[in-house]
């Protein structure tokens, strides 16, 4: 599904990524951990083709084909989908026109023709019912004046509506009440099917009891130092950064 | 009232071809320049009464005395006005052969507005020998209004068979000596569009310049009149989304309303004249004066503009509250691209007491344009308990573009309330960025986030011109972002 290999990425010259390689074959779920400014949301940024992530070296393939000259726009007509840790506002715009036009794109990518306004509806109805989000936010412009939490939630309730290949949750749990937490998690369980992959960015192992992770990443000064199953969360949890990150400078002063 | 529309619609459209066409045409044009001869030569061409040209003469003798304001925030290039044809009758000029001769550019942005082939015809300005005759389409249009009572026509008709409401209503807001344009306008005015709407009527349509088709190329010197009797309603709609070509490069329209008690008058636009090429070669200079003026108590007068076109805009579709309890509404998009310029806005003059204005305007700037909002609420000493609200937003497109705002305040009494609210914001790349992740490319991006950032003006349009607004602004924006 995807494969990131060797990925060096600047932002404003400063390098952010430092050679990161990770794969992720369909039907996993990857969690993503790390200190704050560890590069978490650069990498997913790299992922989705923000242009002021400028990668210097490595690939990024999804579905076998290197992506890195690919606008953004045709990276999500092709499945991938970033649940933002920091969603905008659109005053004016209509969450109705807004998926709408979304969907209606995605179905033209594949040779569909727009779907009928009735089918749509019917469509938000499921969805909204799916992630338990309110029609008093549906029926308002594109975040404009959504809380923290009704922000992610809404970013759920638009990954249901356009079914993603390659979903990237960053902190999507950040800001989300503890029984939200549960709506949404479960939301994107019952989206998770077969074919379909999942990379959750968090700082909590709350979500992660959730949405069960394959395997544990810790990201650290743009690097992966260290992978795990589903029990290197736990350990973190308990333990924090800290000795990861001696372990990670020890290393770099035993190479020199 | 739904259903009237539709039928008058499906008339015009049915009966567009049918009737007879006209070829052969002489040429029948004057010569450059402007000079009593040519103001009287026009009048007689036009067979107007007397009283007519003595209005004529009058504008022009008082428009030679005046000068060009200077005033806007506009760099207009100098304008030989003896280098004008102030007479040519319309169907008679050179343009392109076929469309194969036509700019690509412009049938592009037609077939993005899903303008059919007859009607990019005529909006290109093509030379074909079979040209509608739209007097017919006007006719079977002009039946149905009749039942009302309403008149709806040209103002060259009107001049004939209504004389007593023209020389009564013709001038009486704008005055001939009002501006320099405004009295070129009345000393040359080509044709335009009539409206009386009889007391106790509700027209049961929008009234739409569009359907005159003979109207689409008398656009230089256009002048229109517009009287709502007492407790009537008219919705007017103005222009087309189309990009018209035009050789005349200089415009000055005039719009003047008349509302009567307790009458409401809805006036539309869409201005999409051509705005000049990527690098601000050619394109119009529109100098308009539309002036409304609130006459009855309990009168409303409510203007709303798209205005993409043009290469210089300078307007200010402005309201006269003189009735008590009148209310005045304006609502503006303006959108300018690479090398546009807009001064445009609005004023508010308050004479009667709990008069109401409301301006919202919504300026966007893109490219290296120049966009400002200029306007002024004017409160006179009788004007009691008077209310003005404004709400003046600019949004920037780039980094290379201008945008500006003057609120002119003259308050004489202390009962009014004025309140004014402006900002200033750059459209996001991270907006931009949101909808593309979510398949939506950027073109498309900015004319949603534009749309969105100008809906509450469009929610004022009449409901299919609103939809054709919409695709209006994005494709006028085509190019803005990188
Ligand atoms: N647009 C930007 N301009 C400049 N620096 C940036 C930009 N985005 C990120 N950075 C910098 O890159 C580094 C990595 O940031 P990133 O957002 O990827 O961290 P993160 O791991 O997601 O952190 P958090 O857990 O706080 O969300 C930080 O030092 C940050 O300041
Ligand atoms: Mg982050």
């Amino acid at each position: 599904m995807l494969k990131i290999k060797n990925l060096h990425a600047n932002i404003e010259g400063k390098e952010i990524l430092k050679g990161i390689d990770l794969e992720v074959r369909p039907g996993e779920v990857h969690a993503i951990m790390g200190p704050n400014g560890s590069g978490k949301s650069t990498l997913a940024s790299a992922i989705v083709g923000r242009d002021y992530v400028e990668i210097t070296e490595g690939d990024i393939l999804y579905m076998g084909e290197s992506i890195l000259e690919m606008p953004p726009e045709e990276r999500a007509l092709k499945g991938i989908f970033l649940s933002f840790q920091y969603p905008v506002e659109i005053p004016g715009v209509s969450m109705v026109n807004f998926l709408r036009a979304a969907i209606n794109e995605q179905r033209k990518y594949r040779g569909l023709d727009p779907m009928s306004p009735s089918d749509f509806l019917k469509l938000m109805r499921e969805k909204k019912k799916l992630v338990g989000i309110d029609s008093a936010l549906t029926n308002r412009s594109v975040n404009e004046g959504f809380s923290g939490g009704e922000k992610k939630k809404n970013e759920i309730f638009q990954m249901a509506m356009l079914e993603p290949k390659l979903s990237i949750l960053d902190e999507t749990d950040s800001g989300l009440d503890i029984d939200a937490l549960r709506v949404v998690a479960q939301g994107v369980n019952a989206l998770k099917r077969p074919d379909s992959s999942t990379i959750v960015i968090t700082h909590y192992q709350r979500l992660l009891n959730y949405i069960v992770p394959d395997f544990v990443h810790v990201l650290y000064k743009g690097r992966i130092i260290r992978s795990g199953g589903k029990e290197l969360a736990l350990e973190l949890e308990e333990k924090g950064y800290d000795w990861l990150k001696e372990e990670y400078e020890n290393s770099l002063n035993g190479a020199l | 009232m739904e259903k009237d529309q539709d039928k008058i619609l499906r008339e015009v459209t049915d009966s567009e071809y049918k009737y007879g066409f006209v070829s052969d045409i002489e040429m029948d044009m004057l010569p450059k320049g402007l000079n009593e001869d040519v103001i009287r030569e026009i009048s007689k061409r036009k067979e107007e009464p007397e009283y007519m040209l003595e209005f004529r003469l009058k504008a022009f003798r008082k428009w030679q005395e005046m000068e060009m304001p200077h005033w806007a925030h506009l760099q207009i290039p100098e304008i030989d006005f003896q280098d004008i044809i102030y007479y040519a009758s319309p169907k008679k000029k050179e343009g392109p052969k076929s469309l194969d001769e036509v700019d690509p550019e412009l049938l592009k942005t037609f077939e993005k507005l899903g303008i059919p082939l007859e009607e990019q015809e005529r909006l290109a300005g093509v030379a074909v020998d079979a040209i509608v005759d739209s007097v017919s389409v006007k006719t079977t249009f002009q039946d149905t209004l009749a039942e009302l009572g309403i008149i709806f026509c040209s103002i060259s008709e009107a001049i004939h068979n209504h004389p007593d409401l023209v020389k009564k209503y013709l001038g009486s807001v704008v005055p001939y000596n009002d501006n320099y344009y405004a009295a070129l306008n009345a000393a040359v005015f080509s044709d335009g569009s009539f409206c009386y709407i009889p007391k106790g009527v509700r027209s049961p349509m929008e009234l739409s310049s569009y359907f005159r088709i003979n109207a689409a190329n008398t656009g230089q010197f256009e002048r229109t009149l517009i009287i709502a009797e007492e407790d009537s309603y008219v919705s007017y709609l103005e222009g087309c989304t189309a990009p018209m070509r035009d050789e005349n490069q200089l415009h000055a329209a005039v719009v003047e309303i008349i509302a009567l008690e307790n009458a409401e008058v809805k006036y539309s636009t869409v201005q999409n004249w051509y705005p000049g090429d990527k690098d601000g070669k050619g394109g119009i200079f529109n100098f308009v004066t539309k002036r409304g003026i609130c006459k009855g108590d309990h009168s409303k007068i409510s203007w709303t503009q798209v205005e993409t076109g043009s290469a210089i805009t300078w307007k200010y579709p402005s309201t006269i509250l003189k009735g008590d309890h009148s209310t005045a509404e304006f609502y503006s998009v303006a959108v300018t691209n690479n090398f546009q310029q807009a001064d445009t806005g609005t004023k508010m003059i308050h004479l009667g007491k709990h008069t109401k204005s409301t301006i919202v305007s919504k300026g966007i700037s893109a490219g290296q344009s120049n966009n400002s909002y200029r306007g002024l609420v004017k409160v006179q000493k009788g004007a009691l308990n008077a209310r003005n609200f404004s709400q003046c937003d600019s949004l920037l497109i780039g980094d290379q573009c201008g945008a500006h705002t003057f609120p002119y305040l003259e308050v004489g009494n202390k009962t009014a309330v004025v309140e004014h609210e402006a900002t200033t914001s750059k459209i996001g790349e991270d907006q931009i960025f949101y909808l593309n992740q979510r398949g939506i490319s950027t073109e498309d991006a900015i004319g949603m986030i534009v749309n969105g950032y100008a809906r509450e003006v469009l929610n004022q349009l009449p409901m299919e011109f609103a939809v054709e607004a919409q695709k209006l602004l994005q494709i006028s924006l085509e190019g803005s972002v990188g």
